[in-house]
């Protein structure tokens, strides 16, 4: 994907355009914040851990060697747990996925799913996606990967995508066209919209 | 009159009858000393008005039998030349902090009887890729001195050596009484070693792996016991990842009547952990496997009547992955625990102060910084025993502050613990009120280890440097025997140093100081210096070589990433030959750098397998 795309991209996210409100969001807000900013309200779940992964570019210090004085051994077992940001456009706080427990694509939907429980499962053949049943938009799982590019959810083995992820995003139908998630071999918004 | 300190490891009654005849007829009578050269392992010597002790030689050999600390015996070993022979015909275990101060050789002419030999090979700072690859340490040399001339090895403990699987299938088949091998830190070799020592180490008690660098081929090792390998006692591979045979490893259970510690790694699942636990009750330290799996409830109950059922359970390890959800299966062991190390469990502070509410008698505590200060004050109100805190970092590399633990945890621990004289505590902000204040709380720490994991942090509060918390640490803690110093330091720290920590035998020192000064103050200072690590500091050759004299009364100084130049090292060398200079240049650094320099006494000479970027001066 070329990065004038990617610019339009995120772009849009800050745009502050508000195309929907999910019961996520506080009521009455209707800011779009940039991804960037930390929650400021605890969790409510608390099976996830509240730290935040590395972000694409490493910080300084993670480039002197051998500081802070972490055995190897130890600094590869922490990192079994890969929790990754997950947006959803139009809403202003993000939620956090463990890849590591998951074990599939249909997996990670189920839990987009119960996160942002407006949102159903809506299965077109091999398109994957998640709906507001409540004004019908559509919307479409992508990520961000190491490389720093916005792909669609569900092309790579999910080993692969779980290596590569860094962040995830539900991105509505219209969006996402430039993606390709309306597959030319499939007829597109006219039978989504009927699950 | 010559003065031997003694350990208190000595049996009562033996010290009483030692002391009374050492006090009378101790004297460094230069006649003395040249008695008996060859006959002091001779039977009954009546001459006993010649001797500095004056009972035949067998029962000066008794008495020293009792002697173990090799501290205790080096001592004895300096009184006299009688004393010397006396000691190392009976020293059977064999403490080398060194492996290059001294060679395979030489010990095996001093010690005829080593039934057991600790070894440690690499400075400390190639637990953090300080040190390339390749650069020594090797254990085969010494394996094949020990096949010679100690047929009846039965223990071998190394550290941070090199060892590929020739070595390990070498030591499985040269010593028919081998009984225990524990390896930590090591690298080089694989499962197919383990195999080995599995397959035709008939006697094993003991079988301790841990944290290595080795390849994990599989779990086809574990199958490699005999069936009438009963003699198990020891057997912890809880950082192998691979999968081993169940079976094998639950009839190895059944058989081994006196295990007393078991450290499974992450493969065993919960409910094949309560199968052993049912097998071996009477486990003293055990290591948990993966914790996390669906239980019916049926299963988690028996879990929770298995752990009920080791009444002596003192340690408990393991936690990988997300515990929470089935903690409660331990509480029924938690109450006699001493030592719980938590630390490869993401908990929180919630789960953590359940389990140490549960836990009012631990000695020993280590957690990850996901606990936070919360977690930490529940340590503080129900661990009023606590000794040891360790609190690692769960993201080392994390730039978020609000994430881990601060001085308040630091702080809240100390106020209920007063106990407490050993810490390493990670975080990423300290103050030095708040250091000052824990060490008012627990003035008897023998082992400060502060990482404030930004390099050069100030005091949050203050913005000025960490010196007065450093400070306050050594003027109150007397007992103090290590210290790993961080933040933003000045030279004022290493005055403070040098001029209160008198015990002081190890020192960690990374990114701070302002001159040469500050490395000058503590080798001028600090008596009982044994070991001084140095990374990234101002340090150059004026404090460098105004060590010139000490460095023979320690094991070893690193210094990395600092002012020295090659000249200065090549000056050190030059003045004192017993010692060991050593320098690894970094690549396309300028020629006089000497950027990491390795300096250690030796009896040895040069190491004779240094690899070509080490260059010994």
């Amino acid at each position: 994907m070329s990065s004038e795309i990617t610019k339009e991209l995120l772009e849009s996210e800050t745009s502050g355009v508000l195309k929907t409100e999910l019961t996520l969001g506080l009521p009455g807000d209707s800011l779009v914040q940039k991804s960037g900013i930390k929650r400021g309200f605890s969790d409510v779940d608390l099976k996830l851990a509240n730290y935040d992964q590395a972000e694409s570019q490493p910080p300084p210090q993670a480039q002197v060697v051998g500081w802070p004085p972490v055995r190897s051994y130890r600094k590869n077992l922490i990192k079994n747990c890969k929790y990754v940001k997950v947006g959803v456009d139009g809403a202003p706080y993000l939620r956090k996925i463990d890849l590591e427990i998951l074990s599939s694509y249909q997996d990670l939907l189920t839990a987009m799913g119960d996160m942002f429980t407006c949102l159903t499962i809506c299965h077109v053949l091999n398109e994957r996606k998640l709906m507001d049943s409540a004004n019908g938009e559509e919307y479409v799982p992508t990520y961000e990967d190491k490389d720093g590019d916005w792909m669609l959810v569900g092309d790579v083995p999910w080993k692969m995508f779980v290596e590569s992820c860094k962040r995830l995003r539900l991105m509505t139908s219209s969006e996402a066209i430039g993606l390709g998630a309306a597959a030319p071999s499939t007829p597109s918004k006219g039978s989504s919209t009927s699950c | 009159m010559q003065v031997v300190w003694l350990r208190s490891s000595l049996a009562l009654r033996d010290l009483q009858a030692f002391i009374q005849h050492t006090v009378v007829y101790c004297k460094m009578d230069p006649k003395l000393q040249k008695t008996k050269n060859s006959s002091s392992n001779s039977a009954n010597s009546p001459d006993s008005t010649h001797s500095l002790f004056p009972f035949p030689d067998e029962v000066l050999e008794r008495v020293l039998s009792f002697l173990h600390s090799h501290k205790d015996r080096s001592s004895v070993s300096l009184v006299c030349k009688d004393w010397y022979d006396a000691e190392r015909w009976t020293r059977t275990k064999l403490f080398i902090g060194n492996c290059y101060s001294v060679s395979p050789e030489i010990v095996a002419r001093r010690f005829p009887r080593i039934k057991s030999v600790t070894l440690k090979g690499k400075p400390r700072f190639s637990d953090f890729n300080l040190v390339p690859q390749h650069w020594g340490a090797d254990v085969h040399s010494w394996l094949v001195v020990f096949a010679k001339v100690y047929p009846f090895l039965e223990e071998l403990r190394l550290k941070r050596m090199t060892l590929n699987d020739e070595s390990l299938k070498f030591l499985a088949t040269s010593f028919p009484g081998f009984k225990a091998l524990s390896l930590l830190s090591c690298e080089g070799f694989s499962t197919d070693g383990l195999k080995a020592i599995a397959t035709h180490c008939k006697n094993l008690t003991e079988l301790d792996i841990q944290e290595n660098g080795m390849d994990d081929l599989g779990g086809g090792w574990l199958s490699c016991f005999s069936e009438n390998c009963s003699s198990l006692e020891v057997l912890n591979f809880a950082s192998l990842n691979s999968e081993v045979s169940f079976d094998a490893l639950e009839k190895l259970v059944r058989r081994c009547k006196s295990l007393r510690i078991l450290k499974v790694n992450k493969s065993i699942t919960l409910d094949q952990l309560q199968q052993l636990l049912v097998l071996a009750p009477q486990l003293i330290e055990l290591g948990t496997g993966s914790f996390q799996q669906e239980l019916t409830p049926l299963q988690y109950e028996g879990l929770g009547i298995a752990f009920s059922n080791c009444k002596n359970l003192q340690t408990l390890s393991g936690f990988w992955e997300d515990t929470s959800l089935h903690l409660p299966v331990l509480y029924s062991a938690c109450p006699s625990l001493t030592f719980l190390n938590l630390s490869y469990a993401t908990l929180r502070s919630g789960e953590l102060a359940k389990i140490v509410a549960h836990s009012p008698n631990i000695r020993r505590l280590w957690v990850l910084d996901t606990v936070g200060d919360k977690g930490l004050e529940a340590v503080g109100s129900s661990c009023p025993f606590l000794e040891e805190l360790r609190v690692f970092p769960a993201d080392p590399f994390e730039q978020d502050l609000h994430h881990g633990v601060t001085e308040a945890g630091f702080l809240a621990v100390s106020r209920g613990c007063r106990k407490l004289h050993y810490v390493l505590y990670f975080c990423r902000q300290m103050t030095n009120a708040a250091v000052a204040t824990i060490v008012q709380n627990c003035p008897d720490f023998t082992h400060f280890r502060l990482c404030i994991m930004n390099p050069g942090e100030r005091d949050y509060l203050t913005n000025e440097p960490m010196d007065e918390a450093f400070g306050a640490v050594v003027k109150t803690c007397t007992n103090l025997r290590r210290l790993a110093l961080s933040g933003l330091l000045t030279d004022l720290t290493f005055e403070y140093i040098g001029k209160y920590a008198k015990n002081l035998e190890a020192l960690s020192v990374a990114f701070a100081g302002s001159s040469d000064r500050g490395m000058q103050c503590v080798l001028q200072g600090c008596p009982k210096l044994r070991k001084l690590e140095i990374r990234d500091c101002p340090f150059g050759n004026a404090a460098l070589l105004s060590g010139i004299e000490k460095y023979e009364t320690m094991r070893s100084l690193w210094m990395s990433a600092c002012n020295v130049t090659m000249s200065a090292c090549k000056l050190l060398a030059k003045e004192m030959p017993r010692l060991n200079v050593e320098v690894m240049r970094d690549e396309g650094s300028d020629e006089s750098q000497a950027d990491k320099v390795y300096i250690y006494r030796t009896v040895a000479g040069s190491r004779r397998d240094a690899p070509p970027f080490v260059v010994t001066l």
